[in-house]
C-alpha cells in the first residue's frame, strides 16, 4: 500500500486538519472512512463526518436566511458496513459550480487538534481509494494546499477534478470518469439545509443511482406576526418517468404555496389540502412537457408536508411518505401523525393482516395514493394536531421509515437533542438508514415544536 | 475543419439502445449502436468534408474514384452469354458514373490488365470517357485463370493514383481463385483493406461462395450472387449507384471503455452481420477504433459486448463510449462525428435487470441465424444429415420469429419446412446449386426490429 508521505495528523490529500467525526476531509473530499472502520466509529457519529451544525443557531423574530436549498452539504460517507466500497457515494459534485460555494463551512465549530486515533498509521486513508478529488471546497479554494498524493495521479490525467471511484481518471463532459468510467456524484445526491427554525436531509442511499426525494423547507409569518415553519417532503414514484423531477416540482410548489397562504393568513388545515392540490398540479403538468418513457407511467411522486403555526402543528400527505411526533420528554408517547396511501396501510385498516406481516410483505410499498397524471383521484389527506408538549416533528420518506417504522422506534432513533439541533438529528436520522441498509433513497426533515422555545433565551 | 453545418455531407447520429440494468456481480453489458448519416442521399458528388476544397470546387462528383474489375477467364465463355451479359453490365454501370468521378475499367484472369483508360490513371467521367470506357469494353475477350488477388493490387494502384476522398471498387467473377494461393489473396486483401472499400458479386454457381464474401468482408463491401447473368445489369447499375452515394469515407466507429474492462465483441448486425472484434485499431488509452469504410444516407446497427468491472449495488459506471471517428487529411485531430452512451447501472430491482432489451435480442437471434445457416450448411456439404437439419430447422425458427422473410423464403429452397414455430424440418433430397448459394452467400443479411 502506497503511504503518502506527509503528516498523519492530517488529510492525506490536503493537509487538512482532521477530526474524529470526519467520514471525508471537510476541505477536499477526500475519502477518510477506511481510516474510521479501523479505528471504530463514535456510537453518536452516524449522521456522518460534519462538523456539527451550528446548533446555536436561535430562532429568531427576523429569520435569516438559510444557505440555499440543494446546496451540496458535507462531504459524508455512506455509513454502511456493506458498502465497503463508498469511495464515489460521496462528493459534492466534482464540478462545482459557484452556488456550491456558498455554503458555510463551520470552520469555527472544526476542533484543530487531530484525534490520538487519526495518529495511528494505518488510520492514513490510501488515497487511492479515496476521493482527492477537487471537491467543493478545493474549487473554492484554488489557492490552497495542491493535492498532495501525486505520486498515485496518472500524470496529465490528475489535472482539474478527478474520479471520487478511482482518484486517477479526469471527468468528462457527461459526468463519467475518463478512466475507471464511474458516474460521479449529482448535487442531488446529498443534500442538506438548515434554517433556524428546522432543518432536512436528503442521501441517495446505498442501493439507488440517483436521488429521487426531495425536500423544501422555509419559514413564513402570518399577517399578525405569527411564525411559522414549513416542511416538504417528497418520493419520487421510481416506476414512473422522471421521478426526480416530479420530487422536485411537488415539494417545490406545496412549499411556495404554504409560504404564501400562510403570509396572507389563511387557515392552516386549508392551506395545507391548496398546497397538496398545488403539489398535484405541478407534478400532471410535467406529464406533458416531456417524452414519457415506454413501459413507464406518468410523472409521479409522494409528498408529506407539516406546518407548524401559532401551537397548532398541521400535517399533510399522498402516498406513503410519514411525519412522526418525537416529544423532548422521551417517556411522553410519541406518535405517527399520517396514515399510508399503501397496501400494506390497506390491509391494517381492513382488519384482513396484522400490521407487521402486512409490512414484511412484498406488496407493502405498493402504493395506492399518489401525485402523477394518473393518480385515479387525487384524495389529499390532513390533520392537525396540537401538542401539549415540546418536541419535534419528523417528516420523512420510507427510505428511513423502513428502518424505524413505530413511532416508538423511530424515537428511539432520534438524538435526545432534536429539538435544539434539528439539522444534526436530520443529518443523524439519514446517517441511521444508511446504517440499516440505505436501501432507498432516503429524506429527513426535523421540525422543533414549538418554534418559540428553539433556543429561547439567546435570540 | 469541416463545416458539418453548412455543407450538404451528411450528418450522423447515434442512438444507443440497451437494458443498463445489472444485478449485482453482472459484468456483462450489450447494447445494440444504431448509427445513421443523413443529408447524403440528394447531394451525391458534393464537396466532401474531408475534400481538397479545390478539387470539390472545381467539378461535382469529383471526389469518388471507381474501378470496375471484370472477370475475363476463359470459363467466362461457357456459356458466351456469360461474357456477354458481364460487358453489358459494366457498360449499364459506366452509364451510371455521374460526370467527374474518376474511373477505369480492369480485365482479369490469372492476370490483371487495364481496359480503360490505361496508362496507371483514372479517367474523369464525362459523356467522351464514357463512351470511349464503353468501346473499349468489347474489346475483352474471355481465356486464361484466375487470380483475383492481382486484380485487387491494380485496382488499389490506380485508385492510388487519384486524389480522391471516395475510393470503390466493383469485383465479378464466376470462378474459383484457382491461380493463386489463398495466402496470395488473404495478403493482398490485407494490403487493400482500409485503402478502398469493395462490392463483390459471384455470377453463374462455379464461384467459391466463401471467397466472395472473404472479399466484400475485408473490403467493408457487399457481396451478393447474380445466379441469371441476364440480372447483371440491374446489380451493377445499383451498386454503382450505391457507390455514388457514399459521401464520407473512413468512418471508423471508436469505443471507449473504462479501465479494467473487456471488449466481448463488436458486430456490425445491420444490415448484414459482420464480425469486427479482431478489426481493432488502439486508438488512445482504453480507446479503439473498428473500420466500419464509407457512408451514404443509411443507417446501420452495430452490436457491442462489453465486460465492465463490477460495481456496487446504486452505482452507476459509463460502459462504453461510441463515437463515430472521421480521420483529418493530412493526420491532424480526427473528429468525431457523434457518439452515444453505454451505461451500467447495478440495481437489485430483480424486474429491471431481468429484462433483455428487445433490440439486443432481436440480433442477438439475427446473429445466431447466419451462424446457424452457415453451420448448416457446412454439415450438409459434409453427409452429416442430422446435424444439418438440428441447424437448418434452428434457422427456420429463427428466422421465422425475427421476421426475416427474405431469409425463411431461402431456407425454404434447402428444407421442407415442416413446422417453423417449432423449427422442424427435412432436408430437401434435391437442391439447386444456386439456391443454396444464394442462401449462404445472403445468410448474413438481417432484418430491423419491428417498431
Amino acid at each position: 500500500m502506497t503511504m503518502p508521505q506527509l503528516d498523519q495528523l492530517s488529510c492525506p490529500s490536503c493537509a487538512e486538519p482532521l477530526e474524529e467525526e470526519d467520514r471525508f476531509c471537510q476541505a477536499c473530499g477526500t475519502d477518510l472512512k477506511a481510516a474510521l472502520e479501523h479505528a471504530g466509529r463514535p456510537q453518536d457519529s452516524a449522521a456522518g463526518g460534519a462538523a456539527p451544525p451550528a446548533d446555536s443557531a436561535p430562532w429568531s423574530s427576523a429569520p435569516v436566511p438559510g444557505p440555499a436549498a440543494e446546496t451540496p452539504g458535507h462531504a459524508r460517507s455512506s455509513a454502511s458496513e456493506e458498502a465497503s466500497d463508498s469511495a464515489d457515494f460521496t462528493l459534492p459534485p466534482a464540478r462545482g459550480t459557484a452556488a456550491a460555494a456558498s455554503f458555510p463551512e463551520a470552520e469555527a465549530t472544526r476542533p484543530p487538534g487531530p484525534d490520538p486515533r487519526t495518529s495511528d498509521p494505518r488510520t492514513v486513508p490510501d488515497p487511492r481509494e479515496g476521493a482527492p478529488s477537487g471537491g467543493l471546497q478545493a474549487l473554492v479554494d484554488q489557492a490552497g494546499p495542491p493535492p498532495a498524493d501525486e505520486e498515485t495521479g496518472s500524470g496529465p490525467e490528475a489535472l482539474g477534478p478527478r474520479c471520487v471511484a478511482c482518484g486517477t481518471g479526469a471527468i468528462d463532459a457527461d459526468g463519467y470518469c475518463e478512466h475507471c468510467g464511474h458516474k460521479q456524484p449529482l448535487e442531488r445526491d446529498h443534500m442538506e439545509q438548515e434554517l433556524p427554525a428546522l432543518a432536512a436531509a436528503s442521501d441517495r442511499g446505498l442501493r439507488h443511482h440517483r436521488n429521487e426525494d426531495f425536500f423544501h423547507i422555509s419559514e413564513s409569518s402570518t399577517p399578525d406576526g405569527g411564525r411559522a415553519a414549513i416542511a416538504v417532503v417528497c418520493d419520487g414514484v421510481s416506476s414512473a418517468t422522471r421521478p426526480d423531477e416530479a420530487s422536485a416540482a411537488a415539494a417545490r410548489a406545496a412549499g411556495s404555496a404554504l409560504e404564501e397562504a400562510v403570509s396572507v393568513g389563511t387557515h392552516p388545515q386549508q392551506a395545507m389540502h391548496e398546497a397538496l392540490v398545488t403539489a398535484a398540479e405541478a407534478v400532471n403538468v410535467l406529464a406533458e412537457d416531456g417524452p414519457l418513457e415506454p413501459s413507464k407511467n406518468a410523472p409521479a411522486c409522494t409528498i408529506v408536508a407539516a406546518l407548524t403555526l401559532d401551537g397548532i402543528l398541521t400535517v399533510g400527505w399522498v402516498g406513503d411518505s410519514r411525519a412522526y411526533w418525537v416529544p423532548d420528554d422521551r417517556s411522553a408517547p410519541a406518535a405517527r401523525l399520517t396514515e399510508d396511501d399503501s397496501w400494506a396501510a390497506q390491509m391494517v385498516a381492513a382488519g384482513l393482516m396484522a400490521e407487521a406481516d402486512a409490512y414484511a410483505d412484498p406488496r407493502a410499498h405498493a402504493i395506492t395514493g399518489w401525485l402523477g397524471a394518473d393518480a385515479y383521484e387525487l384524495d389529499p389527506h390532513t390533520a392537525a394536531f396540537r401538542p401539549e408538549t415540546a418536541g419535534a416533528v419528523v417528516v420523512c420518506t420510507d427510505g428511513l421509515w423502513n428502518y424505524a417504522e413505530s413511532a416508538e422506534e423511530l424515537t428511539a432513533a432520534v438524538p435526545a437533542d432534536a429539538v435544539d439541533r434539528p439539522l444534526h438529528s436530520a443529518q443523524h436520522l439519514v446517517g441511521y438508514a444508511l446504517d440499516g441498509g440505505g436501501h432507498d433513497n432516503v429524506t429527513v426533515a426535523v421540525v422543533p415544536f414549538p418554534p418559540e422555545e428553539v433556543g429561547a433565551g439567546s435570540a | 475543419m469541416a463545416n458539418f453545418a453548412k455543407s450538404n455531407a451528411p450528418s450522423f447520429s447515434v442512438d444507443v439502445y440497451q437494458n443498463e440494468f445489472l444485478p449485482e456481480g453482472a459484468r456483462e453489458v450489450n447494447a445494440i449502436v444504431t448509427v445513421t448519416s443523413t443529408g447524403g442521399g440528394t447531394t451525391g458528388g458534393m464537396p466532401l468534408p474531408t475534400a481538397d476544397p479545390q478539387v470539390a470546387v472545381s467539378s461535382q462528383g469529383a471526389d469518388a474514384g471507381v474501378v470496375v474489375m471484370v472477370d475475363c477467364s476463359g470459363s467466362m465463355d461457357y456459356p458466351p452469354t456469360k461474357m456477354r451479359n458481364a460487358r453489358d453490365a459494366t457498360a449499364a454501370a459506366i452509364d451510371t458514373l455521374r460526370d467527374g468521378v474518376a474511373f477505369a475499367v480492369v480485365a482479369g484472369n490469372h492476370e490483371a490488365q487495364e481496359v480503360y483508360p490505361g496508362g496507371g490513371t483514372l479517367a474523369v467521367a464525362d459523356e467522351t470517357t464514357r463512351q470511349a470506357a464503353k468501346r473499349e469494353l468489347r474489346r475483352i475477350t474471355a481465356g486464361g485463370g484466375t487470380a483475383i488477388g492481382t486484380w485487387l493490387r491494380l485496382a488499389d494502384r490506380l485508385l492510388a493514383s487519384a486524389d480522391v476522398g471516395i475510393r470503390h471498387g466493383i469485383l465479378l467473377t464466376d470462378g474459383r481463385n484457382e491461380h493463386e494461393r489463398p495466402e496470395q489473396l488473404a495478403a493482398a486483401l490485407e494490403a487493400c483493406a482500409g485503402r478502398f472499400t469493395c462490392d463483390a458479386r459471384g455470377v453463374g454457381t462455379d464461384w467459391e461462395v466463401k471467397e466472395v464474401t472473404g472479399i466484400a468482408s475485408a473490403l467493408l463491401g457487399s457481396a451478393d450472387i447474380v445466379a441469371d447473368p441476364d440480372g447483371l445489369t440491374d446489380d451493377f447499375r445499383q451498386m454503382m449507384e450505391s457507390a455514388m452515394g457514399k459521401e464520407v469515407a473512413d468512418v471508423a466507429l471508436r469505443l471507449w471503455t473504462p479501465q479494467g474492462a473487456e471488449i466481448g465483441f463488436v458486430k456490425q448486425v445491420a444490415p448484414t452481420v459482420e464480425e469486427l472484434t479482431d478489426r481493432r485499431t488502439e486508438a488512445g488509452p482504453r480507446a479503439g477504433d473498428y473500420p466500419t469504410g464509407s457512408w451514404g444516407d443509411e443507417s446501420r446497427d452495430y452490436h457491442v459486448c462489453v465486460e465492465v468491472p463490477a460495481a456496487g449495488i446504486g452505482q452507476e459506471m459509463l460502459a462504453a463510449r461510441v463515437s463515430l471517428i472521421l480521420p483529418a487529411p493530412g493526420g491532424g485531430a480526427p473528429q468525431t462525428l457523434a457518439q452515444g452512451l453505454v451505461r451500467a447501472v447495478w440495481t437489485d430491482d430483480m424486474a429491471a435487470t431481468t429484462s433483455i432489451n428487445a433490440q439486443v435480442a432481436h440480433y442477438t437471434g439475427q446473429a445466431e441465424l447466419a451462424q446457424a445457416i452457415q453451420q448448416g450448411l457446412d454439415l450438409r456439404k459434409s453427409g452429416d444429415e442430422a446435424g444439418a437439419t438440428a441447424r437448418l430447422g434452428r434457422a427456420v425458427q429463427l428466422a421465422n420469429t425475427s421476421g426475416n422473410a427474405d431469409t425463411a423464403k431461402l431456407l425454404s429452397k434447402v428444407v421442407d419446412v415442416v413446422d417453423a414455430a417449432a423449427g422442424t424440418v427435412r432436408l430437401k433430397a434435391k437442391v439447386a446449386e444456386a439456391d443454396e448459394m444464394t442462401l449462404e452467400t445472403r445468410s448474413t443479411k438481417t432484418v430491423r426490429v419491428k417498431k
